[in-house]
């Protein structure tokens, strides 16, 4: 059995009149990729921010490594390894892209003064798109100035070059490009081989999802109604499942 | 892009220092110096310069606050009321038995309380800050004649003191620009200035990146209102006495105008300090200048705010075409 890095259990979280999730319970473990797949509204996002500290559950309990948490901030989600690329990607666009990379973790010079290292920061983030290989022509831009793949490409890095644990993805591919989209899938497949990170992915795309993750879920109207290993479905199952409730709403 | 970098040379570092937002207005102050320097020949002289000093620093110091402000879309109308405050203040704790600089302390700390409410009401009561400093500026007016009872009151202080802090004719000035160089390395290299940035920006991907936004502008608030209590401060003892109706909309206005006139964006997310410092400049020259030239006040207020809107309108457009050349 692989040793669990998440678990969230009978997540409920409502805005106002509008329950968003509903009971939801999921988990992962380490070197595992769990697809999150599901309606738009579903409650994938809401899931996603509830696990980085950004949100706070109405009700449900969460543990990262078999022990209770309560995910207060993001910053006490960080600090538990949680990071996540968010489906709104949490880009400044008046920013540099280097600044953007090390957003609320900004390199320091030493004492006493504590200013920004800019420099460090540049070479830092020069080294991570490199790592990648996204094509980028000056970490200095500002962010607002890239097309929408290639600031995917930026929130994508960012959460990767932080050493997180557990890995949240939101939507990751959904702005890229076929060549950009594969150097993601690489590095999520790198990561993955490591195996000591858990990665968590949402997705629209079910044959990408079920080719890439090892367990799927599927999540309509803020409630899990469906989860299998991989291997064991496939991308027709899954949309008949999705068919089947819809017309069983719209039937009642 | 590639038109910048390829450049090279003096012409691309005088195209680079086009594309910053603060070089409009850093030409538009080097014109009027130069015209107001051939049109009156009393313009570049010791005794003037003193007095364009004066009529700069206020304004300045407050434009550094509101800088912050306005790139964390937020924005204070009551500084001008705490401008008049803090003096009071300051000269009711030295009856009290308080030295001098403890009640000029004292005098900051309430200042920084007015920003302290203000941010409260703001955000804990989202009320727009439009809003709520829109109603401190009249409750601080009235605390204000409340405390000096409508009467004009003297400045405590020591003669070494009273001179440092504005009496020598150039110390107000020399204030400001201390200020203006902390500021400027607050906003360009420490995390408070990025995360003021981030905030006005993007406040929700600000917060998802974990930056906590309500502080960020908490501190902004109080900043602001502290500066515009410590330029109130200077200016009793430039003058030696205070009146309770110092200060008010006008020096505000006059901060805003220099940060805006220096390219700070009013929706946010961007500025700079020393474009508020150089618009702070024009607005003296142009002040000074026209006075020197004997036009008379209603004239004047019809030039000042048609240059105002002059260089507002420049900065849009300047904005966008910034935005275009890349
Ligand atoms: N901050 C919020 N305030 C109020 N309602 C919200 C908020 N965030 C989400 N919701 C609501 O919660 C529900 C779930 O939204 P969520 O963003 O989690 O869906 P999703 O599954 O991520 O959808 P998509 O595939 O379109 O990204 C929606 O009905 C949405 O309107
Ligand atoms: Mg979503």
């Amino acid at each position: 059995m692989s040793t669990e890095a998440l678990r969230a259990e009978r997540i409920v979280k409502s805005f106002g009149h509008v329950t968003a999730l509903a009971g939801v319970s999921m988990h992962v473990a380490r070197g595992e990729m769990l697809g999150i797949l599901g309606d738009n509204g579903a409650g994938k996002s809401t899931l996603m921010k509830i696990l980085t500290g950004f949100h706070q559950p109405s009700a449900g309990q969460v543990f990262v490594n078999g022990a209770p948490v309560t995910l207060a901030s993001v910053d006490r989600a960080r600090a538990l390894g949680i990071e996540c690329v968010y489906q709104d990607l949490a880009l400044i666009n008046g920013l540099s892209i280097y600044h953007n990379l090390f957003l609320n973790r900004e390199l320091l010079r030493p004492w006493p003064f504590r200013l920004l290292d800019h420099r460090a920061m540049r070479e830092r983030a020069r080294a991570a798109l490199a790592d990648i290989g996204v094509n980028i022509p000056s970490v200095d831009l500002e962010v607002g100035q890239l097309s929408g793949g290639q600031r995917q490409a930026i929130a994508v890095a960012r959460a990767v070059a932080s050493d997180a644990r557990i890995l949240l993805l939101d939507e990751p591919l959904a702005a890229m490009g076929a060549r950009e989209a594969g150097l993601i899938i690489d590095l999520i497949e790198r990561l993955k081989a490591r195996g000591d990170i858990a990665i968590v992915m949402i997705a629209h795309n079910y044959a990408q999802t079920l080719e890439i993750c090892d367990r799927v879920m599927l999540m309509q109207h803020g409630e899990v109604t469906y989860e299998s290993r991989a291997a064991e479905t496939s991308a027709a199952e899954l949309l008949e499942i999705v068919r089947r409730e819809y017309r069983a709403a719209r039937a009642g | 892009m590639s038109g910048v970098a390829t450049a090279g040379g003096l012409r691309g570092r005088l195209q680079g220092f086009l594309l910053r937002p603060e070089a409009s207005v850093i030409v538009v102050a080097v014109v009027l110096v130069i015209y107001f320097q051939f049109a009156n020949v009393n313009f570049l002289t010791n005794a003037n310069l003193e007095t364009l000093s004066q009529f700069i620093a206020t304004p300045v110091i407050i434009a550094c606050g509101e800088i912050m402000l306005l790139i964390c879309r937020e924005i204070d109308l009551s500084v001008g009321q705490v401008f008049a405050l803090a003096p009071f203040v300051m000269e009711r704790a030295h009856g009290w038995g308080l030295p001098v600089p403890l009640a000029m302390a004292a005098a900051l700390a309430v200042s920084g309380g007015v920003g302290f409410v203000i941010g409260l009401i703001t955000l804990r009561l989202r009320v727009p800050s439009f809003i709520t400093t829109l109603g401190m500026l009249f409750l601080i007016t009235g605390l204000t004649l409340t405390i000096s009872r409508g009467f004009p009151a003297d400045t405590p202080g020591g003669k070494l003191l009273t001179n440092l802090m504005g009496n020598w004719g150039y110390a107000e000035i020399c204030w400001a620009f201390a200020v203006v160089a902390l500021m400027h390395i607050v906003l360009r290299h420490t995390r408070w200035g990025l995360h003021t940035i981030a905030t006005g920006g993007n406040a929700i991907a600000a917060a998802e990146a974990g930056i906590d936004i309500d502080r960020i502008r908490m501190g902004n608030f109080i900043l602001t209102s502290t500066l515009g209590g410590f330029a109130g401060l200077l200016e009793a003892f430039r003058i030696g006495s205070t009146d309770p109706l110092a200060g008010g909309s006008n020096i505000m206005f006059l901060g805003v105008a220099s940060g805006v006139i220096g390219g700070t964006a009013i929706a946010g997310g961007a500025g700079t300090i020393i474009g508020g410092l150089v618009g702070g400049i024009v607005l003296g020259v142009l002040q000074d200048g026209f006075t020197l030239q004997g036009i008379n006040a209603f004239t004047f207020d019809i030039i000042i705010g048609a240059a105002i809107l002059l260089a507002m309108v420049a900065n849009i457009h300047l904005a966008r075409l910034r935005g275009g050349a890349r």
